[in-house]
């Protein structure tokens, strides 16, 4: 279970990591914790799944990448032989199962955007359902931090 | 910007998370045989530039208590998009907003939105908010919330040839 140094902790670190020789210990004093407190802690949150990574997240558009969104309606009954080929991508960032006809929301991202296309194409001839590819023309705001 | 081998190697070496140590930089430069101030120079040079869009932890917003998550979608008029972007930003609980190309017809819908919360009816209601203040009222929407999730995390690079090979993650 989470306590509330744990919950102040998520707070402060999601508003970035210092670039310094002992960034634990910049966080700990911030948080008037100790460093190893910060590390024991950290760990236990990626151990537990509360936090999936610690360290950067990438824009791969930044650097020549490509992403999009793409959802398919997969009838109930192949849902789960679907995931499997769907998620075997490296490419396929994350996929969220919705409650809608459209019922398959995933994420790909590569950084040769012609890959995009092709992970699409080689999903829709496997599986023989219709992928609908929706990538982005306008981002307009993304913050992912969530209060903890 | 295109990537130096050097930003590859890195990239390669932290994507799966910085050491848990007291000196995590300096522990990643002895894997690379750099020194820690390269090591740091070069994050900071890929933060500046965009590449790295955020340093610092990834929450699972479902471990986080947050169970309800929505993709609340609209069908705008193209010519009042941004305006309605506009005020959606700015709603707090408001964590992404992007516009998206329509395919009609089975998705009309082109503004995209996500919300999360705690609970489903309150993820219902702060839809219904949204709407009303972004003066979408009349416009055909959706809400729709996600299930199970098979995989999230953030996407992965540096696994060009030239870079290290590293572990795949596990699909969640």
């Amino acid at each position: 279970m989470m306590d509330d140094t744990d919950r102040q902790l998520i707070n402060a670190l999601q508003g970035g990591f210092p670039l310094c020789d002992r960034p634990f210990q910049d966080v700990a004093r911030r948080l008037d914790i100790d460093e190893n407190d910060v590390i024991t802690r950290v760990q236990r949150l990626v151990d537990d799944g509360v936090l999936s990574r610690f360290g950067p997240l990438y824009d791969v558009t930044a650097f020549g990448g490509a992403v999009t969104l793409a959802a398919i309606a997969v009838p109930e009954d192949r849902f789960e032989d679907v995931t499997d080929t769907v998620n075997a991508y490296p490419e396929v960032a994350h996929n969220y199962a919705r409650d809608h006809r459209l019922n398959m929301w995933f994420v790909v991202s590569a950084e040769d955007p012609t890959r995009i296309a092709e992970v699409l194409a080689d999903i829709a001839m496997k599986t023989g359902l219709k992928v609908l590819d929706m990538p982005k023309t306008e981002e307009y705001f993304l913050d992912l931090r969530l209060r903890a | 910007m295109e990537l130096t081998p050097d930003d590859a190697t890195l990239i390669a070496a932290i994507q799966d998370g910085l050491p848990l140590t007291p000196q995590p930089y300096a522990d990643v430069a002895r894997q690379l045989d750099w020194t820690e101030d390269e090591v740091v120079e070069r994050i900071r040079a890929l933060t500046d530039s965009g590449v790295i869009s955020r340093f610092g932890v990834i929450v699972r917003h479902h471990e986080l208590g947050y169970r309800a998550n929505a993709m609340v979608v609209w069908d705008v008029p193209d010519d009042a998009v941004a305006d309605a972007a506009a005020t959606l930003i700015r709603l707090p609980y408001v964590t992404l907003c992007y516009r998206r190309r329509r395919l009609p017809p089975t998705w009309p819908y082109n503004l995209f939105c996500m919300i999360h919360g705690r609970d489903r009816t309150l993820v219902e209601s702060l839809a219904a908010e949204a709407s009303h203040a972004a003066g979408l009222g009349d416009c055909p929407n959706a809400v729709l919330f996600s299930g199970r999730r098979f995989k999230q995390r953030g996407a992965r690079y540096g696994t060009r040839p030239s870079a290290p090979r590293h572990q795949k993650e596990a699909a969640l």
